[in-house]
């Protein structure tokens, strides 16, 4: 469907390929001697770095005395690969973010597999390889881990889970209860990638153009916004529930009140087509690579450069502000003129009839 | 009254009624399939979801519709096999793909989704299939139309009527009922600009005087409708009495399975025929989708009934009429506060 996403194996050909096993055995996570040949012919060559080799039950590293940020989530997507990214992209990718929303350089990662019985070796090869390059473009090292196999049907392919840490500098305060009215609301690019390109593939649907899965490490990004200011209030990356989500969060737990205007939301053709045949709301769908800024007025334009200039934002728009009106509440106004409230969702996100 | 619930979607989503003169009140009509769909044939869908060595496929937005004690997505919480498709046709491939299960489409809606039910189960004969049913509630616009128009509260002075219901039907049928109640009636798109230009269509009829069915939706709507679709809903479909939720019976308004495609009815393949529903005592969803209440108007509003725990369906869509009135309620009270 999409070249880019055809691996060549060859090239990804590990030094002591695990062929003997082409599937993932319960015995690769038992604890035995297939546990320790998957470590050590994958995960320690793929994921090498000094806090890794010891394999000691943990990481044992120096950080400067201050503030640690400290994050964890879980990815079970399905399928686990898809146009522009897979599920280890997404793993490493998902928790450096968590991290630079807190503020924080990311530092160390650990990583949690579970796998189903079954799971082809060259897909688990794959997804090892991806969190490599993953963590490579964020700058991040993967010092510690955990491979358990469930019984087939007990799992579905391969579970991730990705904690870590970060350091925040000691004059950073971001967190969802700083919005001050005033603020200017600042969308680091296109929106609903993510979330359009995996119904497409789960839907079986093609379009003219491949949607691919904005999935991005928005650490560099962040380090470039907080050079250019100290101030930024609230930094928050809107995946499940997409920006409205996000924005509701930030208004209820600020207590303020929160306009954008729906035509300066980048929203690309194709994803606003896909969203009118799946009956979805493309505020509401998922982002893996974008980020809401919220930031004084008068650094409003210092920061938006500053994104610009970064490859993961340079679609950077100003698409709203905080106000003292209808606090706890969200509203658009549309590109006709009238204005809605964007409402948070009632459980998840269903395809409309008609 | 905007009929069909696309329509009320798009004034909402776009803040519509905002632009308007405030002369004008729109009434959301009955026109979302979701609201419509009668308690029964939910708790019906849900007592089939939940037998074994059956998979039910449906929209995906009925999975949330609350029957009496839970809906479909609990039902597949609980282990039942409930898949969510896109069209009835991805279920007629789950049926080819499993020969060993029941597959049930749930049908529900107006006429612009029976063609492609009917096209689903005109297929399942053709290739031969012994495991695809339908479970079959569609109903139709003009006789809900006409219950309310005949109704004395009835204070709706003209109608956009639904697109792609005309796209499908043509809009002759409306023809009579423009002339017997004396109503303008507009055949009107789902863009904002198609709602307001049909809004403004319906009021120069009004100050003209006139009252005739007219075509804002020129662009996909032809007078006859579709002729292939109709002449395949005639083959497969006939037409019946049907429930509507909050409207109760209304004479030959629905579709179900003609007697010479019964072998495909879930409602006579499964023992459900006992099953039988009360609403709500509650809920006022009949008279909010009559237009004679405004949602804030029932006892139950945002206190026992949310989006989140629904108790009558206008509260479940996104297109329902108390969903949408909900949403604004927390705008409008702190606006309130914050002028005053």
């Amino acid at each position: 469907m999409d070249n880019k996403q055809e691996v060549d194996f060859s090239a990804l050909s590990c030094p002591i390929p695990i062929t003997d096993y082409p599937r993932v055995l319960l015995a690769h996570g038992g604890g035995g001697k297939l546990s320790q040949d998957l470590i050590r012919k994958m995960f320690l060559p793929e994921f090498s770095n000094p806090l890794l080799e010891p394999l000691h039950d943990g990481a044992v590293f120096l950080v400067d005395a201050g503030r640690l940020a400290f994050s964890t989530d879980s990815y079970v997507i399905n399928p686990i690969f898809f146009p522009g990214g897979d599920i280890g992209k997404l793993a490493v990718n998902g928790t450096v973010n968590d991290l630079a929303m807190c503020g924080a350089k990311p530092l160390y990662l650990s990583v949690g597999l579970i796998i189903e019985e079954g799971l082809p070796m060259e897909d688990l090869w794959r997804v090892v390889r991806s969190m490599k390059e993953a963590a490579k473009e964020a700058g991040v090292a993967l010092v510690t881990g955990d491979t358990k196999v469930v019984e087939k049907g007990k799992g579905d392919k391969i579970f991730i889970n990705t904690s870590g840490v970060g350091v925040v500098e000691p004059d950073i305060t971001i967190g969802p209860n700083r919005a001050n009215v005033g603020d200017t609301i600042i969308l680091s690019g296109f929106i609903a990638e993510h979330g359009i390109a995996i119904m497409l593939v789960r839907e079986g649907l093609e379009f003219e153009s491949t949607m691919e899965s904005d999935s991005a490490p928005l650490n560099g990004l962040v380090e470039k916004m907080l050079q250019a200011s100290r101030n930024i209030h609230i930094l928050r990356d809107p995946t499940r529930g997409g920006i409205a989500g996000v924005l509701n969060e930030i208004a209820q737990a600020s207590n303020v009140g929160i306009t954008i205007s729906e035509d300066r939301i980048p929203l690309s053709e194709g994803v606003r087509g896909a969203c009118e045949i799946l009956g979805l709301d493309p505020l509401y769908v998922a982002n893996e690579g974008k980020l809401l800024a919220f930031v004084p007025p008068a650094e409003a334009e210092a920061v938006l450069q500053a994104m610009r200039f970064h490859p993961y934002g340079r679609d950077a728009v100003i698409v709203g502000e905080v106000v003292a009106n209808h606090p706890g509440t969200v509203v658009m106004k549309s590109t006709i003129g009238g204005s809605r409230v964007v409402d948070m969702l009632s459980g998840e996100q269903l395809p409309r009839i008609c | 009254m905007e009929i069909c619930g696309g329509q009320t979607h798009t004034i909402v989503k776009f803040g519509l009624e905002g632009l308007l003169p405030k002369e004008l009140t729109l009434v959301h009509g009955p026109g979302c399939p979701v609201c419509v769909t009668p308690l029964e044939i939910i708790d019906k869908a849900i007592a089939i979801a939940s037998m074994p060595g059956v998979i039910l496929a449906s929209f995906g937005d009925m999975l949330r519709v609350p029957g009496s004690s839970k809906d479909l997505l609990t039902v597949r919480a609980e282990g039942g096999n409930v898949r969510m498709v896109y069209s009835p046709l991805d279920a007629l491939t789950i049926a080819k793909q499993n020969p060993d299960k029941k597959v049930v489409f749930f049908g529900v809606g107006f006429e612009t989704t029976a063609p492609a039910n009917a096209m689903a189960v005109w297929q399942a004969r053709r290739l031969g299939l012994r495991n695809f049913f339908l479970l079959c509630s569609h109903v139709l616009v003009p006789p809900a139309m006409e219950a309310i128009l005949s109704s004395p509260a009835s204070q709706v002075q003209g109608f956009l009527a639904a697109g792609h219901v005309c796209t499908v039907m043509g809009y002759e049928e409306y023809i009579p009922l423009a002339e017997k109640y004396n109503v303008p009636i507009v055949v009107t798109g789902f863009e904002p600009i198609d709602i307001l230009q049909g809004v403004y269509m319906t009021v120069k009829q009004l100050e003209e005087g006139r009252a005739d069915v007219e075509n804002q939706y020129v662009r996909s709507v032809r007078r006859e409708g579709n002729i292939p679709a109709r002449k395949l809903m005639a083959e497969v479909f006939e037409v019946t009495d049907r429930a509507w939720r909050g409207l109760g019976v209304i004479l030959s308004s629905g579709y179900k399975l003609s007697m010479a495609y019964a072998e495909f009815d879930a409602e006579q393949i499964f023992d459900i025929e006992s099953i039988r529903t009360v609403e709500s005592p509650l809920c006022i969803a009949g008279q909010v989708l009559q237009g004679l209440k405004r949602p804030h108007d029932c006892p139950a509003f945002g206190r026992q009934c949310t989006p989140e725990k629904p108790l009558g369906a206008p509260m479940v869509s996104s297109e329902g009429a108390c969903a949408a009135y909900y949403r604004y309620r927390h705008y409008r009270t702190s606006n309130r506060s914050v002028s005053a």
